[in-house]
């Protein structure tokens, strides 16, 4: 046994791969799913997911070609569920920046079990969320008028100071950057699984993704620096991209939405919200593809109490902001949160009051954050939470300035259809890609392995 | 001042003619890289299943220059942000909104920092792709393990003084598990 192993066990540091596993044995584990014939359970649960996207897909048409008359959307609330859906997709998104690219910058080695399916969750969800917004503008085929390209019509551009076009930038800018992150980590993994392929197809198909990686050192070395500083240029591109979504509230002139907390209080609930997906992914990964070795207890213990304490943050900003409204004297702005909680979506304010704030409390206790049942429901429980975050800051449109022109939004069948078509949507992304490409990032792993210390030579 | 130096850009070169020596630990092929830096086989390589660190100081390779390249391109991004909106909206197509100012810049700082970070992070990878060779879909492997678990040691033919016996020799009496000379014409 190394020094450094025995500190390990001196101070109780938990491995971060168990089961004493080898180098080899890393590479078997996390390439099986992808090479066996997939289960029962994973059709099953892939056929649904294809269903429901399809149905989407369908209705999605249907909406284009009659109009958006068919969502509840009307004057005053024009925002509706498309952009409730946006905010909170993109939100998911963040959790795998932070867990790829900020503690990547903190030398978190625990990061390597989960940073790999993390990440794929960003980008399927960012997908997801930019569907939303080119859905949203009502008339998709003109989405490109968003960017600024030379024209026809004279000297005609965009207006930078808008913050559509901000959103346009940030989320373009975030989801390239996170895509190319991703698949740099992916491409030496995928050239050990067209290694093991055994197929031609398959090695033929693994030949492309992987672009022909060899394994050399020298690319190795160029690889590992351009991972660390696509870490630290996605670490604020994390931060920019959530505190542009709040900018197209917070530098509107409404009250309750013309706030400086927005920023921080919008990338808190990112963090959060996108936490609890990846323990309502990572819960089901483990157990479906048999990786408890690799996705350990202690993993899902951290980002429980990762959870517990964005909750907290959040918690905070929903009591700054009542507060903050009261010490303003605003009368418009303590009025649009006394509506808020008491007013005809009061009941959303408290769903979002308690998935948000009180049930991430339960991990205050060892044993519920080691409670695989636990925070599996804690976790969905706050993804609940946190659309009905973003709903509740939406209905603020419901009563404004002027009472006379006050309205209730009343959600459509359409706009429920389009609340589950992006899980249907999301979903199928994932499954898919769960088959294709390794849930685990096979070579960071290795290097986090007690092997590496000479353990068990 | 610390400049950029031509050797940090080095380059993946092609595997055609050598000799591979395959090692079972991360522990051999540190002590196989120093060997051969010892031994001044220029250009030798080492094939990684994952990065094993402190590999670059065994081999002799400088830290990698693609941060300049990130600096660089950041900076171009920078410009090309703060130029394309004054350009628009003070020049070409000016619009008096309530009386603000034609470059109202302050509005101009969430686009600047996006095409930063773009273009730094796209340039940079696109040079990581440049040094890497990739991508290249008909590479030959030299051997599906070396992906895996096991780690290999290459000493090209065109390395300074090399003698194939006397190679495989060294290789071998470095511990390497498997010797094999690869040559163009028993290529796949």
């Amino acid at each position: 046994m190394s020094l450094a192993q025995a500190v390990r066990d001196k101070l109780d540091i938990p491995d971060l791969v168990t089961g004493g596993k080898s180098l080899k044995d890393v590479t078997v584990d996390i390439a099986k799913p992808n090479e066996d014939f997939p289960t029962k359970l994973w059709w099953n649960t892939f056929l649904l997911v294809l269903t429901i996207t399809l149905i989407d897909v369908a209705i999605i048409g249907y909406l284009f070609y009659e109009g958006l008359y068919l969502l509840g959307i009307n004057n005053p609330v024009g925002w509706g569920f498309f952009v409730v859906n946006f905010v909170f997709w993109i939100g998911i998104g963040h959790a795998g920046t932070l867990i790829s690219a900020v503690l990547f910058l903190f030398r978190q080695g625990w990061r390597t079990g989960i940073n790999r399916a993390a990440e794929a969750m960003t980008i399927f969800a960012v997908l997801v969320a930019a569907s939303n917004l080119i859905l949203h503008v009502g008339r998709p085929w003109l989405g490109f008028w968003l960017f600024p390209y030379p024209n026809e019509r004279g000297p005609l551009w965009v207006n930078f100071r808008s913050p559509l076009i901000w959103d346009t930038f940030a989320v373009s800018t975030y989801l390239s950057i996170s895509m190319v992150f991703w698949y740099l980590g992916l491409i030496p993994d995928l050239a050990t699984l067209r290694d093991r392929a055994t197929e031609t197809w398959r090695k033929n198909l693994y030949n492309v993704l992987s672009f022909g990686w060899v394994g050399s050192a020298r690319s190795w070395s160029h690889l590992e620096i351009v991972s660390m500083i696509l870490a630290a240029l996605s670490t604020p591109l994390v931060l920019s991209v959530h505190t542009i979504v709040s900018f197209d509230f917070a530098v509107s002139i409404l009250p309750g939405w013309h706030t400086t907390i927005f920023p921080p209080y919008f990338v808190a609930g990112a963090i959060f919200s996108g936490f609890a997906m990846v323990v309502t992914l990572m819960v089901i990964a483990r157990e479906v593809f048999n990786l408890k070795n690799y996705i350990t207890m202690k993993h899902l213990d951290n980002m429980n109490k990762i959870m517990m304490v964005t909750g907290l943050i959040v918690g905070l900003a929903y009591g700054t902001e009542f507060f903050i409204a009261w010490y303003s004297g605003n009368e418009y702005e303590v009025f649009a949160f006394w509506n808020r909680a008491f007013g005809p979506y009061g009941w959303a304010y408290f769903i979002m009051i308690s998935c948000n704030v009180l049930s991430p409390q339960v991990f205050w206790f060892r044993k519920l954050r080691y409670n695989i049942p636990v925070m599996f429901v804690a976790s969905l429980v706050v993804n609940v939470g946190m659309w009905f975050e973003r709903f509740v800051i939406m209905m603020t449109l419901n009563r404004d300035f002027l009472p006379s022109s006050w309205a209730m939004y009343t959600p459509t069948l359409f706009d429920y259809a389009m609340l589950i078509g992006t899980f249907g949507i999301f979903f199928t992304l994932f499954l898919l890609w769960c088959r294709i490409m390794p849930v685990i990032a096979i070579a960071e792993v290795k290097t986090v392995m007690p092997q590496k210390e000479g353990a068990h030579h | 001042m610390y400049l950029p130096k031509l050797e940090q850009f080095h380059k993946y070169k092609e595997m055609d003619e050598g000799v591979l020596g395959i090692f079972e630990t991360p522990e051999a092929i540190m002590h196989a890289a120093e060997k051969a830096k010892e031994k001044d086989y220029k250009g030798f390589d080492c094939i990684l299943p994952y990065p094993v660190h402190g590999i670059d100081e065994a081999m002799g390779t400088p830290r990698s220059g693609l941060p300049w390249v990130t600096f660089f391109a950041g900076i171009f991004g920078c410009t090309i942000g703060i130029l394309f909106q004054y350009l628009t909206h003070a020049h070409d197509w000016p619009l008096n909104i309530s009386g603000k100012s034609l470059n109202a810049w302050f509005a101009y700082v969430p686009i600047i920092f996006e095409l930063t970070v773009f273009s730094a992070g796209i340039y940079t990878v696109a040079a990581l792709c440049f040094l890497s060779g990739i991508p290249k879909a008909t590479r030959r492997i030299l051997h599906p393990d070396l992906t895996s678990h096991r780690f290999g040691l290459w000493i090209p033919k065109s390395a300074k003084g090399y003698n194939e016996s006397e190679v495989v020799s060294f290789v071998k009496g470095l511990g390497g598990a498997e010797v094999t000379v690869v040559k163009p014409e028993n290529q796949k």
